[in-house]
């Protein structure tokens, strides 16, 4: 046991700056370390970027695209592509889906959707959530039917993120009998959202945008070889990716390099006569939130040192979970109590690519509040963290 | 002791709360925020008719002479609706500072005009380097051949955009950050040296960036050099002032999250009867109450003596932030989704108990504050 990288592990960070230093767009690089948001075309410009270089798919196997990585080489990448701005890879396909596709899908499936998925040739959106599902994920009431080789499907889904730009979902559907009980009722189906009979409305948010929707299906006719593995098991498969979806969701390197940048600021930041950094108490607040991130980077080391052992991410993943999105929503209200009478102004047009009107405030304090209120969401999707809560009691305490 | 309303405050809460729950439901709120003035003249007018633009304001000066806990009370009804009025901008603050620095004649032109509603004013103090720091004034007066011109910015002025007439500090004598050589001017918001940028606040409240270069005055207020004590003893009122909008706030925030974990179903049952959420929905109820007990201790005690208690003031506000920063975060994580979304309520009412903590002084200044004095 070490703290040191090889020599060839050094080598690898070496290759990793280069490449971020040629190849990641500098206006792109710039939005995301302002924390501004990126359009759909930036995030798949820069995804196949990623694609080209061969590293789109850090957490697949090699045979199917993957890097194959060591649990060390990806956190030198995530880390290097934090620091450099780049942005974070869009989940739903290479993160989510993908790993269902090569874990349970048919050869034939993995065939028709790795490829793109990888390439980044189609944006796949989430299915889970219904208004009667959130935390009670099994009580989805969208339907599938099946009629001949085909699956009927009617139900709305809902806090589908960036679904208004989705080519396809992967969706959590009822097709048991509805005496059956819940868990063992529910199938895992791939649905290609430019059929007609699927619509999407918007929902606002508190911070003004439209990032999730609703999804609505009214007699979609989806072909039978688009369900994954066998009819019934989709909780099974669900839950493995849910434990996938909170490895990622600690965004320790994220949270690293916004802790270094709010440093910056509040030392470029003036409090009267002085700056904002010689405010001791302000200071310790930040040295507490660098502290807790400190351990929650050697948590996710642990895990990812299990993890290439062989062993899959267990339940102890909610602790990465938990932490993560209490010190992404710690440092967001940092950058509020830093930004002070700035926090306030609601401002997010002047911060669109054609707007070249006068500016309120200094860049970074106006829209902080907009990602305090927007990160509110990280301690409820993906599971809430009353349900992860409940997790490591369950699985882990065996209370 | 007697914490008891009397009949005329009996009479004043029951007055707005009525407006509140008649006239200023969620929906008609967010067709005001909706409008182009980002308000309602209407209601403004209404306002003045009630007789809540003279209750900062003693009889002598033909006001009501409400006290602070007066104040507290409207305010408190206010925050349950999310009133976004410019009250505090041109009835507290300006007004206030009118009413304690005026001279006699400043007195008789603007303070009836101001409790008639109309005319709006705003009180431009903080600057882009000061922070909450009030006496830290880099905005300057000279005194041009017979008149002062001001040079200098103004930050988030609320109501700053919409002000007819404009109340600034701004320095006569000495360096940024002496606590002498600071003074208040009028200025007509409406003189071409004056560029305001105006916009909406996260919260719904009007507000704008405010530069002046080489701008004449309408006169100064107070006397020269001698402004600070007068800018501390308003920027407290003011404080108050959202300190109690906060604990309304904050009610409700409670209340529709108790709604909500009653009626909101998963797992079979309601949310509501979880454990872990009961304990996290009695801690808001804790919160709710010690915020309302320290509100009505610093009140009281502003109005024992003289309308101004910092240590006081400063506790209440320290506390309350404290408060209203849990009750808006636990409001959310507790109706989960729906909480985040714009069309609920309780996304709005977090949104203003985030912008009260960071208003008039963060959470930490005012407890610093308290330790100093």
């Amino acid at each position: 046991m070490n703290l040191h990288f090889t020599a060839e592990e050094k080598d690898f960070q070496q290759e990793v700056q280069q490449f971020l230093q040629q190849k990641l767009p500098k206006d792109i690089a710039t939005k995301t370390k302002k924390a501004l948001h990126l359009s759909k075309d930036e995030y798949i410009q820069w995804q196949k970027i990623l694609y080209q270089q061969g590293w789109a798919a850090t957490n697949w196997p090699v045979e199917h695209g993957g890097t194959g990585w060591t649990p060390t080489q990806k956190y030198i990448f995530a880390n290097e592509c934090a620091e450099a701005g780049a942005p974070e890879v869009i989940p739903f396909g290479l993160k989510m889906v993908a790993p269902i596709i090569y874990t349970f899908g048919t050869q034939a499936q993995k065939q028709r959707f790795l490829p793109d998925i990888l390439a980044s040739n189609v944006w796949w959106c989430q299915g889970y959530s219904e208004t009667g599902a959130g935390s009670d994920l099994a009580a989805v009431r969208t339907t599938a039917v099946k009629d001949g080789d085909e699956y009927v499907v009617n139900g709305t889904k809902t806090w589908t993120t960036l679904g208004q730009y989705a080519d396809w979902i992967f969706c959590l559907v009822r097709t048991g009998e509805p005496n059956a009980k819940n868990q063992e009722a529910i199938s895992f189906l791939l649905i290609d959202m430019h059929d007609p009979k699927i619509s999407v409305s918007p929902i606002i948010t508190i911070d003004g945008r439209h990032e999730v929707n609703e999804v609505h299906f009214d007699g979609v006719r989806v072909p039978a070889e688009n369900l994954i593995g066998a009819q019934g098991k989709g909780w099974t498969y669900a839950k493995v990716l849910l434990t996938h979806e909170r490895t990622g969701i600690a965004r320790v390197a994220i949270s690293k390099d916004r802790l270094v940048q709010l440093k910056e600021l509040v030392e470029a930041s003036p409090d009267g006569d002085n700056k904002l950094m010689n405010d001791v108490i302000f200071a310790q607040k930040i040295a507490s939130v660098e502290i807790d991130l400190l351990a929650l980077e050697y948590t996710e080391l642990r895990t990812l040192s299990a993890l290439s052992t062989g062993q899959a991410p267990g339940p102890e993943s909610s602790i990465l979970k938990i932490v993560g999105t209490q010190i992404i929503q710690a440092i967001d209200a940092l950058y509020v109590e830093a930004a002070g009478y700035y926090s306030m102004p609601f401002v997010p047009y002047q911060f669109h690519d054609d707007y070249d009107g006068p500016h309120i405030g200094p860049e970074m304090a106006t829209n902080s509040s907009l990602r305090y209120f927007n990160n509110r969401k990280t301690s409820i999707y993906g599971g809430s963290n009353e349900i992860q809560t409940n997790i490591i009691s369950k699985a882990v305490l065996g209370l | 002791m007697d914490f008891s309303l009397s009949s005329e405050q009996q009479m004043i809460q029951d007055s707005v709360s009525r407006f509140i729950l008649n006239d200023y439901d969620f929906d008609t709120r967010r067709k005001i925020l909706g409008s182009t003035a980002g308000y309602s003249q209407e209601n403004w007018k209404v306002f003045a008719e009630l007789g809540w633009l003279m209750l900062p304001f003693t009889e002598e000066d033909g006001g009501l002479g409400g006290t602070m806990v007066d104040l507290a009370l409207v305010m408190e009804e206010f925050g349950k609706g999310m009133v976004v009025e410019p009250f505090i901008a041109t009835a507290v603050m300006a007004g206030g500072l009118m009413a304690l620095a005026g001279s006699q004649a400043q007195k008789d032109d603007y303070l009836p005009k101001i409790m008639a509603g109309e005319l709006h004013m705003a009180f431009a103090y903080a600057e882009p380097q000061s922070r909450y720091h009030l006496h830290n004034v880099k905005c300057s007066a000279v005194q041009a051949p017979g008149e002062f011109v001001i040079t200098g910015e103004k930050s988030v002025v609320l109501n700053g955009n919409h002000a007819d007439t404009l109340i600034v500090s701004a320095r006569t004598s000495g360096d940024t950050h002496d606590k002498d050589g600071i003074s208040l001017f009028l200025v007509d918001a409406r003189h071409p040296s004056v560029k305001r940028q105006g916009y909406a606040n996260v919260d719904g409240h009007q507000a704008a960036d405010i530069s002046f270069d080489n701008t004449p005055t309408l006169g100064l207020l107070g006397e020269k050099g001698k402004a600070l004590p007068a800018i501390d003893n308003i920027i407290d009122k003011a404080t108050l002032a959202v300190c109690a909008e906060a604990v309304g706030a904050m009610q409700i925030a409670h209340e529709r999250t108790l709604e909500y974990a009653k009626t909101r179903q998963q797992f079979g049952r309601s949310i509501g009867s979880f454990q872990a959420l009961q304990h996290r929905m009695v801690n808001m109820f804790i919160e709710h109450q010690q915020a309302k007990s320290i509100l009505l201790m610093a009140a009281l005690k502003m109005d024992s003596n003289h309308g101004s208690d910092g240590k006081a003031l400063s506790a209440a506000k320290s506390r309350i932030g404290k408060a209203a920063s849990l009750v808006g975060r636990e409001a959310i994580q507790i109706h989960g989704g729906i909480g985040m979304t714009d069309e609920l309520d309780v996304g709005h009412i977090f949104k203003r108990l985030t912008t009260i903590q960071f208003l008039f002084g963060s959470t930490d200044v005012h407890t610093t504050r308290f330790a100093s004095l």
